[in-house]
């Protein structure tokens, strides 16, 4: 009895550690990201300034995001119209489907899901890259040469996903507009001239500012946490997918994070 | 051996450097001098220091203690700036070659001269490319990627890319690990062709016998962190001491 007692003390001590350790590497990684991203706001304003790196980065993000948000926007758009048209039309309003939609899908599903697709895409791909470069010592090659390898590597990258994003956001919403629209016209006989007519009576400028808003902070956060894993990786090409890896959960959990945030702060404002 | 060193003033003066990882006592108060145009050959162990000791000499790992002056520059009092301004003088051939993945052979010679334009003033940066590539035997690589470069030819362009500058001294990091004997001899030739025409000092660490006879006009072994001995090849090879015995048996 006093035996089982005292294993169970024994564990139960062994677990406080555990959590107590979880907790200490939570506060450390919280700390060492946000150093990272002062260093980043207090490197942007000085020169030398990569523009033509920067434009490359616009680029490679932009259009090789472009046919996966597309896609899924366009799917999501489809599919949010065939879940919630029976529930509309049993209780006879099916005219609300353009605002209900629209309102969703520019509020919350397209600037979330858009950071979340390129959190996979563009955060792992960015963490490793640069782990790689790390592993390769071709940072410390820009480093020798005479070149900052944070200016060139993290603020071209962090500017042009933070830019980049919102960019992509918008593209979504249109895109996935355009799915539900397919869908009511298809389905409801409704033209493409009258849902669009009926999205913007619906949507306001209040819908529109606070989302392109949160796409700017998601956009940062990916661009942050990719960077900061790839620049910081160690342990040889094992810690390049290991980076890879938890660039993506990071910055899909700071992504979540940052919607409610912005959730909460919006509604302050709505009160008002 | 290469013979054939001029006399000039001392380009590294490194005196009792100490550095260490942690618990780790990686150098224990090093020395070493190296005059103007001389190539000197750094031998040891693995983890022994060799590589931390040229990464020091380029600033990459701030010492903790002694003095290191390196073109008549003490490093670890340099700002980021004057730093850079010394790495202009300084050229690096890395152990693995690290060659930006992402650009080919021409962007990766173009890209130290983008960030020194007041060093290649009166020249076209395509001439320096192109000449840089001609002294590696290498000019139709031009628009390869690195990924389509064979082991030789990835150390020959990191060597292109060291002189582009025209350095006054190179830090080679194993310029003939993971080579086959043969390519491993023409990279040791070509660093002594180096010498010559650019009148660079050099440091190679290495632990390959032949690359050490073929490119050092003086050898240093490092052991336990120190200078074990130091002299020309044959002398050190002659040598009967265990630990210097060891290095070539």
């Amino acid at each position: 009895m006093l035996r089982h007692a005292a294993t169970s003390t024994l564990l139960l001590f062994k677990n406080r550690l555990v959590v107590l350790r979880l907790l200490r590497q939570f506060f450390v990684t919280t700390g060492q990201i946000s150093q990272f991203a002062a260093r980043y706001w207090r490197e942007v304003w000085f020169p030398p300034y990569e523009f033509q790196e920067l434009l490359k980065q616009c680029f490679l993000i932009g259009n090789k995001s472009m046919a996966l948000v597309g896609t899924t926007g366009f799917i999501m758009g489809i599919v949010l119209t065939l879940q919630t048209r029976p529930t509309l039309i049993e209780f006879g309003a099916q005219s609300w489907m353009p605002a209900m939609v629209g309102i969703a899908i520019v509020r919350e599903i397209g600037p979330v899901l858009t950071a979340l697709i390129c959190a996979g895409k563009v955060g792992s791909g960015i963490g490793a890259e640069l782990a790689s470069m790390k592993v390769t010592e071709q940072i410390d090659a820009m480093e020798v040469s005479g070149t900052n390898p944070f200016k060139y590597l993290v603020i071209t990258r962090v500017t042009a996903t933070t830019i980049m994003i919102p960019v992509l956001v918008i593209m979504s919403d249109l895109i996935s507009l355009g799915g539900s629209a397919i869908v009511e016209n298809l389905k409801g006989g409704v033209s493409f001239t009258l849902y669009f007519s009926k999205v913007l009576e619906f949507l306001q400028f209040g819908d529109l500012l606070p989302s392109i808003i949160k796409s700017f902070f998601f956009g940062f956060a990916i661009g942050i946490i990719g960077c900061y894993k790839g620049y910081t990786s160690s342990r040889g090409t094992e810690g390049v997918g290991r980076t890879a890896n938890e660039a993506v959960v990071i910055a899909s959990l700071l992504v979540f994070v940052l919607d409610f945030i912005a959730v909460l702060v919006t509604d302050i404002f709505y009160e008002l | 051996m290469n013979s054939d060193p001029q006399t000039y003033s001392s380009v590294v003066s490194i005196r009792n450097l100490h550095k260490s990882f942690g618990s780790n006592h990686v150098l224990r108060g090093f020395h070493l001098d190296v005059a103007a145009g001389e190539n000197v050959a750094v031998m040891g162990k693995s983890g022994s220091g060799k590589s931390v000791l040229i990464k020091c000499i380029i600033g990459l790992e701030p010492i903790d203690e002694g003095q290191l002056i390196v073109l008549g520059k003490d490093v670890p009092k340099l700002s980021v700036r004057e730093l850079d301004e010394l790495r202009a003088d300084v050229g690096f051939q890395f152990q693995g070659s690290a060659l930006y993945d992402s650009m080919t052979v021409r962007e990766n010679l173009e890209f130290p001269l983008r960030r020194h334009l007041e060093k290649i003033k009166g020249y076209r940066a395509e001439d320096l490319v192109k000449e840089a590539l001609e002294n590696v035997g290498l000019l139709n690589a031009i628009d390869l990627l690195p990924s389509e470069l064979s082991g030789g030819m990835k150390k020959r362009i990191a060597l292109a890319r060291t002189i582009i500058m025209r350095p006054k001294l190179i830090l080679y990091d194993e310029p003939t690990s993971g080579l086959d004997p043969i390519t491993a001899r023409e990279i040791s030739r070509l660093i002594v062709d180096i010498q010559k025409q650019y009148q660079a000092a050099s440091v190679v660490i290495t632990h390959d016998l032949a690359c050490a006879r073929i490119t050092g006009n003086r050898l240093v072994i490092l052991s336990d962190g120190k200078n074990y001995i130091e002299g020309k090849y044959e002398e050190v090879e002659r040598m009967t001491d265990p630990v210097v015995h060891s290095f070539f048996t």
